[in-house]
């Protein structure tokens, strides 16, 4: 029983990694209707400007809400210059250029912070486990902040003008133009909020699972799975989505199947809610009139 | 075209008369005053860290050269870069072997890069010599005679740990962590390979996939199996994890964990030195840090070389130590080959070594190779994490026969 406890916190606990790196995908969704792919390299990238900024000896949350600009800024700017360019071409075109990012900023990041693996501070310090050696002071401090960024995706696109916008922009670009909505600048905001949120994420993760230039590779497949199990179009789906992945995977690991087979359980499952319920486990069913 | 004809039958006419006078100018790669020598290395990509090795065995042919060289020729050594890319070592070997034509390969860097050449040039019967990487399946004299590799491989790593378990803790109940790959299930069979049968009572096992983002789950759950000691075979990340979550939750098994995953820098402070205390690792090289080496004759003779022939290596990168150790082992196996460098000799002495000493070793760690045992390093001296360095403990301890 005790074990089986274990197996369930670390189950929430990792699921808590996929679900923050979820949310940021989600993110970039409602925003452009793109899965972006080098959303985990991204936020890799991010995590190195943080780690930079507490080397050179700034304060915890100063460099952590410093990067959260710096991402904003250069998710904007990605949109700005290479995103821009290719707005009109084929959905391919789109995969084309984020698998291109993947590669490049993942290379450029081992050329300039280097292959080692580091270690990155967490704020929620403690001494060993927390409730009976269940859980870290870090992972429940992770949680907390993943649950506070979705309040606040949820905030923002259901109950502010701009967050209304920009569904409007993504939804139907040419009907929220002539209401007098920007477009381009819409994206451009979508995808700075997705980078930002995204730097959360792998700051959150960092101190976990520890920070190197392939951080996110097996994390963003993983939040895919979340964020695709709970529905892509909905923030509290895909944080549920993502948690639900990280205990599934876990218990199945433990006491079903064994470590060996503990992810292809966990796609099994997937696969089989999105051939019953495409839009995921909470999604909404759009319809479209043709 | 009669007078064609004519010629192509003297021509032929005249090949048959020749007396083979020169067998020894006829092994590919080889002159009356040269021998030549290909390698592959990673000099750019993710493994270009390990390219300071084609550094120091280019420094050491420069000095054989300079002494004289080997039976009256000179060595000419290329390296070509494969960025650690399997398909280009591929490339590179075919343009060594068919275009340079070198005698043979020595010392090419890794396991996937190595597997992509290991059919051809056993197929083409090149010696594929002492090779960078630990892998086990350079040991194969039996199916792929034309290949040796060089330090431990994983698998008498592992068997190492599992002999000084059996010493210590004959009733222990080992878990074991390993990666599901060929590194990871080196650790796998060397356990095995010492247990025998008792392996399914004594053992437990749990894997991780590269992929994976933590172990987490996995330690829980070798530690609810009640296991006394674990055995880990993870990359440097996982390594890292693995010690801490140990500590934090209150597990004390007796730890081993494979040697590519405790470098200082990379395993040890991101998880947190004191948290390590206790943690079991092995090696075979003289760290060149230890004082207990500041005045050792066969390290003294290393960091003259370094001196003389590599001025602005970083004395601190143990690749050099590594170097120098599998260049040694090269040159005497020229040296053993008298004048026939011929490729059937070179691989005939490469795996004919007489147990033999290496500077840059530890004291009673032998270099050694026989017909049917392509091992050539099969023994290892356990270390100890203390919280600031690694502690040798014990005798040096064999790999199982098998």
């Amino acid at each position: 029983m005790d074990g089986f406890a274990h197996q369930l916190i670390a189950g929430i606990a990792t699921g808590g990694i996929y679900a923050s790196v979820a949310l940021a995908l989600v993110m970039i969704y409602q925003a452009t209707h793109h899965v972006n792919f080098a959303q985990g390299e991204m936020a890799t990238l991010s995590t190195f400007i943080a780690l930079t900024m507490i080397q050179a000896g700034l304060p915890y949350w100063v460099a952590f809400f410093a990067t959260l600009v710096v991402s904003f800024i250069i998710g904007a700017l990605v949109e700005r210059i290479l995103m821009r360019p290719v707005q009109n071409a084929p959905v391919l075109t789109h995969v084309g250029v984020f698998i291109g990012m993947l590669l490049i900023i993942s290379n450029a990041t081992g050329w300039v912070f280097g292959h080692t693996t580091k270690a990155f501070p967490t704020p929620f310090q403690s001494d060993g486990l927390l409730f009976g050696g269940l859980v870290s002071a870090h992972e429940l401090g992770s949680t907390a902040v993943t649950l506070a960024v979705l309040i606040l995706v949820y905030l923002f696109f259901a109950h502010t003008s701009l967050g209304l916008a920009m569904r409007a922009a993504a939804y139907n670009p040419r009907s929220a133009r002539l209401v007098g909505i920007r477009v381009g600048w819409m994206l451009a905001l979508g995808w700075g909020l997705a980078a930002a949120i995204g730097s959360v994420a792998g700051m959150m993760v960092a101190p976990a699972v520890f920070l190197d230039p392939n951080m996110m590779l097996g994390i963003l497949l993983y939040a895919f799975a979340g964020a695709l199990l709970g529905g892509i179009d909905n923030p509290a789906g895909a944080v549920g989505g993502g948690f639900a992945v990280g205990v599934l995977e876990n218990l199945a690991g433990a006491y079903v199947v064994g470590t060996e087979l503990k992810l292809t359980v966990a796609l099994v499952i997937i696969i089989g809610v999105l051939v019953v319920r495409p839009s995921g486990l909470f999604g909404r069913v759009v319809f479209s009139r043709v | 075209m009669s007078t064609t004809r004519r010629t192509i039958l003297i021509a032929s006419g005249a090949t048959l008369a020749t007396p083979n006078i020169a067998p020894a100018q006829e092994a590919p790669g080889v002159t009356a005053t040269e021998i030549r020598i290909g390698s592959t290395n990673s000099l750019s990509g993710p493994a270009s860290a390990y390219s300071v090795i084609s550094t120091c065995l280019t420094a050491m042919f420069r000095r054989l050269n300079d002494e004289g060289g080997v039976a009256g020729r000179r060595i000419n050594f290329t390296v070509y870069d494969d960025a650690y890319s399997p398909p280009r070592t591929l490339e590179q070997t075919r343009r060594l072997v068919e275009q340079d034509r070198v005698a043979f390969l020595f010392n090419q860097l890794g396991t996937p890069t190595n597997n992509a050449v290991h059919r051809y040039v056993n197929q083409r019967r090149v010696p594929h010599l002492f090779l960078a990487t630990g892998a086990d399946k350079w040991a194969n004299p039996r199916e792929f005679p034309w290949t040796i590799g060089w330090q431990p491989s994983y698998r008498v790593e592992a068997q190492i740990y599992a002999k000084h378990i059996l010493e210590t803790r004959p009733n222990a109940r080992i878990a074991l962590l390993y990666q599901n790959d060929d590194f990871g299930r080196d650790y796998l069979n060397g356990v095995r390979d010492v247990l025998g049968p008792r392996f399914d009572s004594m053992v437990r096992t749990a894997t991780n996939e590269a992929t994976d983002p933590t172990v987490d789950s996995q330690i829980v759950q070798l530690q609810a199996s009640g296991a006394d000691v674990l055995v880990c075979g993870v990359i440097p990340r996982f390594a890292a994890q693995a010690i801490r979550r140990v500590h934090e939750i209150g597990w004390r098994p007796m730890m081993f964990m494979t040697n590519v995953s405790v470098s200082v820098g990379a395993v040890m402070e991101p998880a947190g030195k004191e948290r390590g205390v206790g943690l079991i690792t092995s090696d075979y090289r003289k760290d060149q840090s230890d004082p207990a080496w500041a005045n050792d004759p066969g390290m003294n003779e290393w960091r003259g070389f370094m001196q003389r022939f590599v001025p602005g290596g970083d004395l601190t990168d143990n690749n050099f130590t590594y170097g120098y150790g599998v260049g040694t082992t090269m040159i005497q196996v020229l040296r053993q080959c008298g004048n026939d460098f011929s490729r059937e000799n070179v691989m005939r002495q490469a795996a004919n070594i007489a147990p033999m000493d290496v500077a840059t070793l530890l004291p009673g760690i032998k270099v050694q190779t026989q017909p049917n045992n392509f091992n050539v390093i099969r023994q290892m001296q356990l270390q100890r994490w203390d919280g600031s360095g690694w502690v040798r403990f014990g005798n040096v301890i064999e790999g199982a026969n098998v």
